[in-house]
């Protein structure tokens, strides 16, 4: 058993898995953050029946997004041990970071935020929410600066046979990582007012608790407008920024073989990685990739026969990731465009009502999609150029990170099942009973 | 004094502080099958811990963080050494937090049993794995000059190993039992002083029997026989702990947390002090054992997390300091009545 393969396997589980929670975690404390706001400052009991319905959603949510973070930072140790040696004087400084200045703040404030709201005025507790709202999107922007770095190393020498800090700005200011940070936590938000959206469409088709879910819908939908088109512009700047900085993953996500000028984006593909072409391809647009990679329809693209077999990224999974996300993306600034039409008409638009409901999974995907593209178009690197995945993994049995991955395969799938029926049972409970 | 050097304390003081925040809340969870007869007792004690125990558990966080920052070579062949040992610790602390959260959401005797029982496991396990690993730690783990792990799970189970297990969670058991006698009242409050008083009178033997067994165990001693003024940390564990039965008998309950808090402090010190250069030893060959000095991060990176850790962690403590005063108080039935509550 290669502990190689085993340990991405379930580097790969624990993140996507992680992944699942830690995008509304961001997105819905802020949306919580102003609804308890608008509670405190204007005393509208709505609000308060507002910021406690999606405050019980938001914690378990919460709950599951703080216990599966915890093995990712040891995780780093435990199967990469190869990695964290030659790396760690960069890399550990932004997870101690992430610690020490931000999670900390979370987690402390939440406990206030939970047990205080007898012991604290309506308007410190509102701050409290603020602070957890901060504190969590904070932490995401250390994180993402680490992984910058993975993707694009900086400020760095190679000294005693490991990477060591030359120029810490330098690696805070990160041009990936801050693409990335203005990509993400836009798009956090973006998931967490689909989530909004969705479940008070639910109660919206129903017709019941309007008052609370009208005004939960139409917050999300300027919040839903905004990020969506902050996504998509940002995803546009990633975009280029990669064609720049990682050629072989730009070519895998597009499954582009020949080096070209004019290189077209092709609508749909099935690459063929043997054969180092494309077995079907339908719809070519003449010059769009050059375009998009490089604002240039004239620009030369690098194909993947150009880039050696062993620095290609796999083409299946990177390309349909890119895909998945960019269509889903384009969808959901559609609908919020669409949304923002009917946003006085919400209880006569049934039909919008009952897409948005089910469009409630489609950000996680779009996410976890954006996560496959960002990662496994990276390989077979761990650190861009510099440290191969293969040379990054501990020198352990394959035999135990079996048994790992098995266990978090379990307790992960038992939680998420827990998790789900829990935020299920309680949108169904709907919101407290009004109260005069 | 020496960057390296400071960080190797501050790394220390980061454990010491993480045993002793979240040490009580596994203790709670040792004692909560046994000490909560009622589902009320049961809600008193998973409330009193409630509102602090996710800011207590990022002490690990960042205790785990700095060693990475800080000390890069020593989180690496720690962790892939201690493979088993910590995804067990891990997966426990995971079924601790869902448990404490998802407990209340249904109300229903076969849903509180399930999560009841992991409640104990998620604590009862951490804190003896951590036992048996420092301990283990303190004896020397056998890795070779590759970073590459010669021993198995089961020979971490060794009597040495067992006995600093046992060290923790009695002395977490203490500390949380003593946590109790301030947030609840009346007769569950007297329950808890009684058991504290139980505790002690078997910590104090095994705490013994530990600062000899480490004599022959361990080549701890050898920094206390160099410097003699380290003794006063052994001398003030010593006499934190007596003091803390004397606390408890005054129904002094906050003296008595704090004495047990002082005796947690005092003893990871004891080890940390003893330990000093070293953070990981190698029981293969000294010369392969990893130290402040040989396994620590640059000196840019050690200056700038200096000034990071300078700044935040007395931040930390200032508004957790804060969080505990917040919630001081007994849990009162009001505090269970709340929706939010555990």
């Amino acid at each position: 058993m290669d502990p190689v393969f085993l340990s991405r396997l379930q580097f790969a589980a624990a993140t996507m898995f992680h992944f699942l929670f830690v995008p509304l975690t961001l997105g819905l404390s802020i949306l919580i953050a102003y609804m308890e706001t608008k509670y405190a400052w204007s005393g509208d009991k709505n609000y308060l029946r507002m910021t406690k319905f999606w405050g019980k959603l938001f914690l378990i949510n919460f709950a599951l997004g703080v216990v599966t973070g915890i093995t990712l930072e040891f995780q780093f140790g435990t199967n990469w041990s190869r990695y964290s040696e030659y790396v760690g004087d960069v890399f550990g400084s932004l997870l101690a970071i992430e610690a020490s200045a931000a999670f900390f703040l979370e987690s402390t404030f939440i406990g206030i935020w939970i047990f205080g709201w007898k012991k604290l005025s309506a308007k410190a507790h509102a701050i409290v929410m603020w602070l957890v709202a901060f504190a969590g999107n904070f932490s995401a922007v250390w994180i993402l600066l680490a992984n910058g770095f993975m993707q694009n190393p900086v400020g760095y020498d190679i000294r005693n046979g490991r990477a060591e800090l030359t120029d810490f700005l330098a690696v805070i200011t990160n041009k990936h990582g801050l693409l990335e940070i203005i990509h993400v936590v836009p798009a956090s938000l973006l998931l967490g007012a689909f989530f909004v959206m969705g479940i008070s469409a639910y109660h919206l088709l129903k017709k019941q608790h309007t008052e609370v879910f009208l005004k939960s819908f139409r917050i999300a939908l300027v919040v839903g407008l905004v990020s969506s088109l902050v996504v998509g512009l940002t995803g546009d700047m990633h975009g280029v920024n990669v064609s720049k900085t990682q050629p072989a993953k730009l070519a895998a996500m597009e499954s582009h073989w020949e080096t070209t000028a004019q290189a077209p984006i092709i609508m749909f593909a099935i690459p063929d990685e043997e054969q180092e072409k494309n077995k079907i391809e339908i719809g070519s647009i003449p010059g769009l990739l050059s375009f998009l990679g490089f604002h240039d329809f004239n620009a030369e693209v690098v194909g993947l026969r150009d880039i050696p077999k062993e620095d290609r990224p796999p083409v299946l999974p990177t390309f349909i990731g890119f895909r998945t996300m960019v269509g889903l993306g384009t969808l959901f600034i559609l609908l919020m465009i669409y949304g923002w039409f009917r946003r006085d008409k919400l209880l006569e638009s049934p039909n919008f009502l009952r897409i948005m409901m089910f469009a409630i999974p489609l950000p996680y995907i779009a996410m976890e999609m954006g996560w496959v593209v960002s990662e496994v178009g990276r390989q077979p690197w761990i650190v861009y150029n510099l440290m191969r995945t293969a040379d990054a993994v501990s020198p352990i049995a394959g035999s135990q990170v079996m048994v790992s991955l098995t266990a978090f395969i379990l307790v992960y799938g038992l939680l998420g099942a827990v998790g789900f029926y829990l935020i299920a049972k309680s949108v169904k409970e709907g919101p407290e009973a009004a109260t005069a | 004094m020496e960057l390296q050097t400071i960080w190797f304390f501050l790394w220390g003081l980061l454990w010491a502080v993480f045993f002793l925040t979240d040490g009580f809340d596994f203790g709670i969870g040792i004692l909560y099958p046994f000490a909560g007869k009622t589902d009320r007792d049961k809600r008193v004690m998973l409330n009193a811990k409630g509102p602090l125990w996710d800011g207590n558990e990022v002490w690990l966080i960042t205790a785990g963080g700095v060693t990475f920052a800080a000390f890069p070579k020593v989180y690496a062949t720690m962790f892939s050494s201690l493979y088993t040992p910590l995804m067990l610790i891990l997966f426990a602390l995971i079924f601790r937090g869902v448990a404490l959260h998802f407990r209340g959401k249904i109300e229903s005797p076969g849903w509180k049993k399930t999560w009841d029982t992991l409640i104990f496991i998620g604590s009862f396990f951490p804190a003896l794995l951590f036992g048996v690993a420092f301990a283990n730690i303190f004896a020397g783990i056998p890795f070779d000059d590759q970073g590459l792990y010669h021993g198995n799970t089961f020979k971490l189970l060794n009597p040495y190993g067992l006995l600093g297990g046992v060290l923790f969670v009695l002395l977490f058991m203490l500390h949380g039992a003593n946590w109790m006698t301030i947030k609840a009242t009346g007769e569950l409050r007297d329950r808890f002083a009684e058991i504290a008083a139980k505790i002690w009178m078997v910590l104090v033997p095994v705490a013994v029997i530990f600062l000899i067994a480490s004599f022959f165990a361990t080549s701890l001693y050898d920094n206390y026989i160099k410097s003699p003024a380290l003794f006063l940390v052994i001398f003030v564990a010593v006499a934190a702990l007596l003091s803390a039965r004397y606390f408890t008998a005054q129904k002094a309950w906050f003296s008595a947390w704090f004495a047990s808090a002082l005796t947690i402090m005092g003893c990871t010190f004891f080890g940390i002090c003893g330990l000093y250069p070293a953070l990981f030893p190698s029981s293969m060959d000294p010369a392969w054992t990893l130290t402040a000095m040989n396994a620590s991060s640059s000196p840019l990176t050690l200056k700038i997390m200096l000034v990071v850790v300078s700044i935040f962690i007395p931040l930390v403590i200032a508004y957790q300091t804060w969080s505990y005063h917040l919630f001081k108080d007994p849990v009162s039935d009001e505090d269970l009545d709340m929706d939010e509550a555990y």
